[in-house]
Formats: structure tokens, C-alpha cells, sequence
């Protein structure tokens, strides 16, 4: 629960007694208001700077410095005030805090000083508010990125721990600047790959005539020359592949690496060359792969971030490049077809079809104009001068704001990544706080069970074993506790529901309702009834054994019932109906003697607390003569008529007693 | 020659009518607009703020004293500054205390229970009189929010159906995990016990004089009509 809201409390609690013409069973009482004190202001000096707020807006927060008796350490008598030497500024920051509910990170403060500052008031990072938790992350994290750095370039010359070979080659081969080899291997690799790539090139370039021949490229005039260079550069490059394979993590994942796949495509050709024989047939789709020779340039995006960078962004920016190739093809078409139909007329028109009017719209539209094909007519020449025009609009329209797209988008991605990495934590804190506060009220629920049998029990030096709550707190749960009483139904967390749901579902099967029972006008007697039997039990008391046992004043004997054989033995004719029941349950259940007769005691002396309307009524059982039983039974009655069947389908089925 | 030309020119004028026309049509399709729109911003002035009557007027018209709303209307003030409540700011307030299940549809019936005008909003003096009958009315005046409260349309008359959507509301906030499970019919059979004991006439409906008659009957309504006492 939010603290801010804590002021709302009143409200909502004067807003349940709009459930209580609903209920049907008394209300446990409201916590009383031990310090009725009056609402005073506080002055807090910090470091000279005064501030002053209500004593009860620091008390909202109960575990913190302020919030707690802690600043107490802090007062100083003579001046009646509360001083801290700390930092005015920040102090700020966390007054707000306690006032509004939201913690705020000011984006001029040091990040370090900040956290120091939080640590020191009792303060969790994790509750800045959204507006400002991004900007806090982003600078906690490059001061550590900061710090990491100052440790490595310390560490450098040390030597690591023992990694075990592969991994050092792993190592070298991600950064070339660990050690000395693997710099001299990355700058053998970065030279072969230029060399590779320029012979490439070299190779096609006509190189002087022989005589008797036409003009040769050189890859043929010095072919021995340049298949040695492609061999020796393509040894180069399958060794390291192969090195690299040894060398990886996760073999499968580098396989399927971008980086690996272009590796393979750059050094395939030469295999498949030496393969195949200098048929005449298959040489044609030969020359076709050696042009994935040129691959081999990618291999450099290893060697420069730059070039990394640059495909990441084009991966980003795909769909704005997708949406201008998009719109392109468009215009395309239908310029294309316009003029196709256009320059119809014309003759001797190169216009042929509207594929053969793609090549001139293109041309056209990037302002190219090589005037291979040229309008003749004065329609065509119309519409070409128009798709010239758009050309230039819808191409130098969206190149700027693909530009400018990239630093956005690239920027923006980052942060979208952030961000929803982030959600998912903050959500995961979200959803615990929210556990935290349920779990908080069945929590007290227990301790506050816990404490008030330990005090019937009269062992004062035990009172105090449950954690003190706040005052709003105990409010709260008040507030829930009678929530429960309305609906006649209990919170309890996850685990123990699915653990009721399969019990029930188990017991369900083997017996049959009778169809004399009615669930239906039970309730104003089964409530108090029913609650009577499980004041035995504390709301978890479907404990594994573990915890139970950590309950060393309180042994439970977990008493299991079945639901329905229970009604079904019940066909006797009871104006006294709960011990009827009680008795059949017990009957069913085969219990022993001694247990029964706890049993009943137990639930007769239940019974008078039925009325005071307390929850913890007596978990120690109070002798009654059995003389009170029908009495006391006839009681909770009067207004519901017809058979009543104590049980309806909600009864518990589960009798707890705790044995002293 | 010339009649080439003549065929070129029509054949020009042909494909300009075509492509103009097949442009009107698309817009009149509405698949591209041809027209130019001016979007107006409309700037909504949404910020109304409220300010409450002066304290000592209040302090006349309830049953609180000045400190009491002093403290009342800091917190107030400090979940809505502008001085009113709208439903969606209620309902995420009063969901903060109920974080095992949904608390919107009682927290819907409360604000039009508080919202005595309907305006849609609740301001200080609507919020603060309705606590004051609650936490320092008497009995009578309680039992008759209580009532105005379960009519949800405000008719005079509780029947089933609203008596239904009451106790479903007050069911949600327990949330799904309960001891025991809820059952579907658990809401009704609630129902059924309420209209037994209220509805003195069984004529289907609860009027105020049968409500609050069965209500002074019923020691367990009395007595926690007055737990919330000393809230403040």
C-alpha cells in the first residue's frame, strides 16, 4: 500500500460499513489508537538548511532513518531539532520522498554520492519513480562500466585465473589486445584479407597483350602466380576458422553465427574449384561462385566496429528502408505503366512492354537520365517530365529522415531494450511488493493469532514476539479482516488454495451428496459455527510439517475431515446442529477418544466467544458442563428456519485443534 | 503526318481526363485525400480546479472538528490536487487497499454513493459529508447511507439485482485465493439470506422503513455500525 494513501485510510475504512448490513456475523474489533498524540511538525536540520514536516508524513515509512526511532540518535536537545550532517540537496530529494510517495533522482547529482545518501536514510534505490528510474540505471550502470574498466587496466598484467586453454584462445580471438599473439594474429588475418580481396580485384584487370592473342586480365596471364596467393590466403582463412571452431563456447551457436557463415562462403569457391575438374559444363557456375569470393571483404567487420555499427543501424532501419523501396516500386509501376501506354502510339518506341518502361522510370526517377530510351510522343514527354519531378521528391524526401532515423532509431532501440528489460524487473518488484503487502496481512494475521494465545496463555515476556506494526498497518488489516467476516471467506496465498483445490477435488469423488441437503439458508448459523471450529486454526495451518514445528508454543493436531461422508452421516435429527456435525465429522474420521472429547470441549468453548466477537477466542479449551452445548447451539439460530444443514458446500473441511 | 499528330494529341488528352478522373475517384473512396485538412488542436481545458468553502463553514456543516479537517483535507489535497476526485483516480485509490482482487466495482457504487449531486466528481465538502454521516452520524443516518448505498439507481427500492451487483463487488475484492475456494453461487446464496432477513414483506424489494427496521433489529449490524468510532 502505498504510503501516500495512507491518508485515504479513514475513508475507506468508514466506507465498510457499507458491507456490514451484508455480513451476517459480527465484526473483530478495530486496533485502538494507542498514541492518540496530536500531529506535530518536526524541524530538520541539515547542515544548517531547516526543513520541517508533520511527524506523521515521516511515519509513513516506518523502516527508514526517519521513519523509525533511529533519528532519534539524532536529536538535539538544545535546540529541540533533529540534525543531520549530510548534504542539504539530497536531503531534499528524500523529504519529497516521505511527502509525496514517489523518490526522485536529480539528474545534475553524482550517482554515487546519491546512492551514499540512500544508504544512509534507509533508503532502497529500487523505489525511484519511473520518471526517474531510466536515467538513474543508465549512470549507475556506466559508473560501473567505469569502475569495471578501472579494474581490468589494473589487472591486465596480472595473470588470470586459470582459464583452460580453449578458453584463453576464445579470448584472444574476441579481443586482440589481451595479448601480444593475439594481436599479431588479428593483424595477420585483417592482411590477408586485404590481400585476398585485392587480388580479387587485380585478377580481371587486362594486363598487356600477348602476342598472337587478344588482351588477357591478368588472372590468366600470372594464373600460377595468383592461384598460389588465393591458396596460401585461403589457408590463412580455414585455419582460423577451424581455430575458431575449436575455440568457441558454444560450437552450435557459432555455427550458426553471421560472422561464421560469411567465413564459410568466403573459402568454399576455392574447394569447390579444386573439386571440380576444368569441365567445360560446370566451369561456367565455377565463375559464378567465385564471385562469393568477394565476401571476403565482410571478414573486416571483425576487425572494425565501425562497420559493425553501420550494419546494426541498416538492421534497424529496415523497415523505413523497406518502406521507401516500397513506395519506390509504386511510383515505379505506375509511371512505368503510364508511359508504356503513352509511348504505345509511337513508332519504332523502345517502350516494348512495362517491364522494358521499369529500366526508363528508374533512370528517370533517380535523375539519372543516361537516355538510353527517350519519350517521343508529347504524352510520353508529359508524363516523364511529371515522373522526373516525383523522382526527385519521393527519393530526397526520405533519404534526410532515414539519416536522421538512424541516430533516432538506433538511440530509441537501445533505449526500447532498456526499457522493456527493465519493465520486466519492475514489474517482478511490483508483483512483489504486492505479495509483500497480502503476504503482510496474513502474515500479521498468523503473528497477530500468535500473540494474543500467547497472552491468554499469560507468558508476558512472549508478547512481543510477532513484529510490531505500525498503526496504519494494523488499521489496514483491520480493514481486511473484516472484509473477510462479510464474505465469510478467509485470504490466503497461492500455495495453500492449490493445496485446498486438490483436497477438495480428491474428496469429492468417492461419496455422494444427499439430496436432502440444501447449502442453502445455513448461513447465519454456519458462520459462527464454522468460525468457531477454524478459531482453532491458524490460516495457514495447512503447514508442511517444518513449519509447524516452528511454532514451538502452539502444536497443532491437523485433523483431517471429509467433506461430504460427513453430511452423509448425518441424517440424525438434530436441533443442536454444529455438534452433530462435529460428532459425525469425528465419527468419520475414526479419530481416537481422547482427541473427540477435544474436540467437543474445545468447540463448546468456543462457543461463548462466538458472541464477543474476537478472533483469537480461545485456542486453550475451557471446560463447559455439556449442559451449555444445546443452549449455546440454539443461539446462533434464531432467524434462519428449515432444516438447516450446518455445512453448506463452503464448510471447511479441515478441524483444527491445537492441544496444549 | 498530321493525322498522326492529331491521334498523338487525343490520345494525350484521353490519358490526362483518365488519370484525373481515376484520381477524384480514389479520393472520393476516400483512399487518399486530396483535400487539405486543417487540424485544429482542440485544446481542452481539463484542469478544473476546486476549492473547497472556508473551514469554519464545514466545520458547521459536519461533525468534525477544524484540526480533524485540516488533516483530512492535506490528505485529500495530496491525491488530487485539483480538488476533485473523478471516478478513475477513486478507483486506483481505493484499489491500494485491496490488492487481493478487484476492487473497481465497489469502488464504482462508493463514488456515486459519495457522488450525492452525480456530477462525476467528488469534491472536498461531498467527500467530507459523507464521512461525517459515516464516522459521526448516528445511527439513522448511517443506515440510511448504508441504504442510499445499495441503490444503485437510486429509486428508493433495493431489489435483487442491485442487492446481486452489491455483494458480487464486495466478492471480487476478496480475490481468487480464499479459504475456503468461492463458489459461483456463494454470492447469491448470500443474497437470498440478506433479502430473507430484510425484505419484511417479501415482496421482492427492501424499502428504506423495512431496512432500517431489520437493520435495529440485528445486534451484529448495530454494534458494527459503531467500530469505526474513533477512526479519525
Amino acid at each position: 500500500m502505498a504510503a501516500g494513501v495512507a491518508a485515504w485510510l479513514p475513508f475507506a475504512r468508514a466506507a465498510a460499513i457499507g458491507w456490514m448490513p451484508v455480513a451476517n456475523c459480527p465484526m473483530p474489533l478495530a486496533p485502538a489508537d494507542k498514541s492518540k498524540r496530536q500531529d506535530e511538525l518536526i524541524v530538520l536540520n541539515v547542515s544548517g538548511r531547516r526543513f520541517q514536516t508533520w511527524r506523521t508524513t515521516l511515519e509513513r515509512y516506518p523502516d527508514t532513518l526517519l521513519g523509525s526511532t533511529e533519528k532519534e540518535f539524532f536529536f538535539n536537545e538544545d535546540t529541540k531539532e533533529y540534525f543531520f550532517d549530510r548534504d542539504p540537496e539530497v536531503f531534499r530529494c528524500v523529504l519529497n520522498f516521505y511527502r509525496t510517495g514517489k523518490l526522485h533522482y536529480p539528474r545534475y547529482e553524482c550517482i554515487s554520492a546519491y546512492d551514499e545518501e540512500l544508504a544512509f536514510y534507509g533508503i532502497l534505490p529500487e523505489i525511484i519513480g519511473d520518471c526517474c528510474y531510466e536515467e538513474y540505471k543508465d549512470r549507475k550502470r556506466e559508473n560501473a562500466e567505469r569502475l569495471m574498466d578501472d579494474n581490468d587496466s589494473e589487472n591486465n598484467q596480472e595473470s588470470m585465473p586459470s582459464l583452460s586453454f580453449r578458453q584463453t584462445m576464445w579470448r584472444a580471438f574476441e579481443n586482440p589486445h589481451t595479448s601480444t599473439l593475439a594481436l599479431v594474429f588479428y593483424y595477420v588475418t585483417g592482411f590477408f584479407i586485404a590481400v585476398s580481396v585485392i587480388t580479387n580485384v587485380v585478377e580481371t584487370v587486362p594486363c598487356g597483350t600477348v602476342p598472337g592473342s587478344k588482351e588477357l586480365p591478368c588472372g590468366e596471364r600470372y594464373s600460377v602466380a595468383f592461384f598460389c596467393l588465393d591458396t596460401a590466403c585461403v589457408m590463412i582463412f580455414t585455419v582460423e576458422y577451424l581455430l575458431r571452431l575449436f575455440a568457441a563456447p558454444s560450437r552450435y551457436r557459432f555455427i550458426r553465427s553471421v560472422m561464421s557463415i560469411i567465413d564459410v562462403v568466403a573459402i568454399m569457391p576455392y574447394y569447390i574449384g579444386l573439386v571440380m575438374t576444368n569441365n567445360e559444363d560446370v566451369s561456367g557456375a565455377f565463375v559464378t561462385l567465385r564471385v562469393f569470393r568477394v565476401f571476403r571483404i565482410f571478414k573486416f567487420s571483425r576487425h572494425s566496429q565501425g562497420l559493425r555499427i553501420l550494419g546494426y543501424t541498416l538492421k534497424s532501419c529496415a523497415s523505413e528502408l523497406g518502406f521507401l523501396l516500397f513506395s519506390l516500386t509504386m511510383a515505379i509501376i505506375i509511371f512505368a505503366t503510364v508511359m508504356f501506354y503513352a509511348e504505345k502510339g509511337s513508332s519504332a518506341s523502345k517502350f516494348t512492354s512495362i517491364p522494358a518502361s521499369f529500366w526508363y522510370t528508374i533512370v528517370t526517377m533517380t535523375t539519372l537520365g543516361y537516355g538510353d530510351m527517350v519519350p517521343k510522343t508529347i504524352a510520353g514527354k508529359i508524363f516523364g517530365s511529371i515522373c522526373s519531378l516525383s523522382g526527385v521528391l519521393v527519393i530526397a524526401l526520405p533519404v534526410p529522415v532515414i539519416v536522421s532515423n538512424f541516430s533516432r532509431i538506433y538511440h530509441q532501440n537501445q533505449r526500447a531494450d532498456k526499457r522493456r528489460a527493465q519493465k520486466k524487473a519492475r514489474l517482478a518488484r511490483i508483483r512483489v511488493a504486492k505479495t509483500g503487502s497480502s503476504n503482510a496481512y496474513l502474515h500479521s494475521k498468523r503473528n497477530g493469532l500468535l500473540t494474543e494465545a500467547l497472552e491468554l496463555m499469560g507468558t508476558p515476556e512472549e508478547e512481543h514476539m510477532g513484529k510490531t506494526t505500525s498503526l496504519i498497518e494494523s488499521q489496514h488489516h483491520h480493514l481486511l479482516h473484516c472484509l473477510e467476516k462479510t464474505t465469510n471467506h478467509e485470504f490466503i496465498d497461492e500455495q495453500m488454495f492449490e493445496q485446498n483445490c486438490m483436497e477438495s477435488s480428491m474428496q469429492n469423488y468417492p461419496s455422494t451428496r444427499s439430496p436432502s441437503l440444501s447449502s442453502h439458508p445455513g448461513l447465519t448459523t454456519t458462520c459462527c459455527s464454522r468460525r468457531s471450529k477454524k478459531t482453532t486454526h491458524l490460516p495457514n495451518s495447512n503447514l508442511p510439517a517444518t513449519r509447524l514445528r516452528s511454532m514451538q508454543e502452539l502444536s497443532t493436531i491437523h485433523i483431517q475431515g471429509s467433506e461430504q461422508p460427513s453430511l452423509t452421516t448425518r441424517p440424525l435429527p438434530t436441533t443442536s446442529n454444529e455438534s452433530q456435525g462435529i460428532q459425525g465429522k469425528q465419527k468419520s474420521n475414526a479419530t481416537n477418544d481422547s482427541r473427540s472429547s477435544l474436540n467437543l470441549k474445545a468447540d463448546d468453548g468456543l462457543r461463548p466467544n462466538c458472541k464477543t466477537s474476537q478472533i483469537t477466542t480461545a485456542i486453550i479449551s475451557i471446560p463447559t458442563p455439556p449442559a451449555l452445548t444445546p443452549e449455546g447451539e440454539s443461539r446462533p439460530a434464531p432467524t434462519s428456519p428449515g432444516p438447516n444443514t450446518n455445512i453448506p458446500s463452503i464448510a471447511s473441511n479441515v478441524v483444527k485443534v491445537s492441544a496444549l | 503526318m498530321r493525322a498522326e499528330g492529331e491521334a498523338e494529341g487525343l490520345q494525350t488528352l484521353g490519358i490526362v481526363v483518365a488519370l484525373c478522373s481515376s484520381l477524384k475517384l480514389l479520393h472520393y473512396l476516400g483512399l487518399i485525400d486530396l483535400s487539405d485538412d486543417k487540424i485544429e488542436d482542440e485544446l481542452e481545458m481539463t484542469m478544473v480546479c476546486h476549492r473547497p468553502e472556508g473551514l469554519e463553514q464545514l466545520e458547521a456543516q459536519t461533525n468534525f472538528t477544524k484540526r480533524e479537517l485540516q488533516v483530512l483535507y492535506r490528505g485529500f489535497k495530496n491525491e488530487c490536487p485539483s480538488g476533485v476526485v473523478n471516478e478513475e483516480t477513486f478507483k486506483q485509490i481505493y484499489a491500494q487497499f485491496f490488492p487481493h482482487g478487484d476492487a473497481s466495482m465497489y469502488a464504482h457504487y462508493l463514488f456515486h454513493a459519495f457522488d450525492t449531486t452525480q456530477t462525476g466528481s467528488v469534491k472536498f465538502e461531498d467527500f467530507v459529508t459523507a464521512l461525517s454521516i459515516l464516522l459521526r452520524g448516528t445511527v439513522h443516518e448511517k443506515l440510511r447511507w448504508t441504504f442510499n448505498l445499495y441503490d444503485i439507481n437510486k429509486d428508493g427500492y433495493i431489489n435483487k439485482e442491485e442487492m446481486m451487483d452489491i455483494v458480487k463487488a464486495i466478492y471480487d475484492m476478496m480475490g481468487k485465493y480464499t479459504y475456503p475456494v468461492l463458489k459461483e453461487d456463494t454470492p447469491r446464496q448470500h443474497v437470498d439470506v440478506f433479502f430473507q432477513k430484510m425484505d419484511k414483506n417479501k415482496d421482492g424489494i427492501v424499502t428504506l422503513d423495512e431496512f432500517l427496521e431489520s437493520c435495529q433489529e440485528d445486534d451484529n449490524i448495530m454494534r458494527s455500525l459503531q467500530l469505526f468510532q474513533n477512526v479519525m
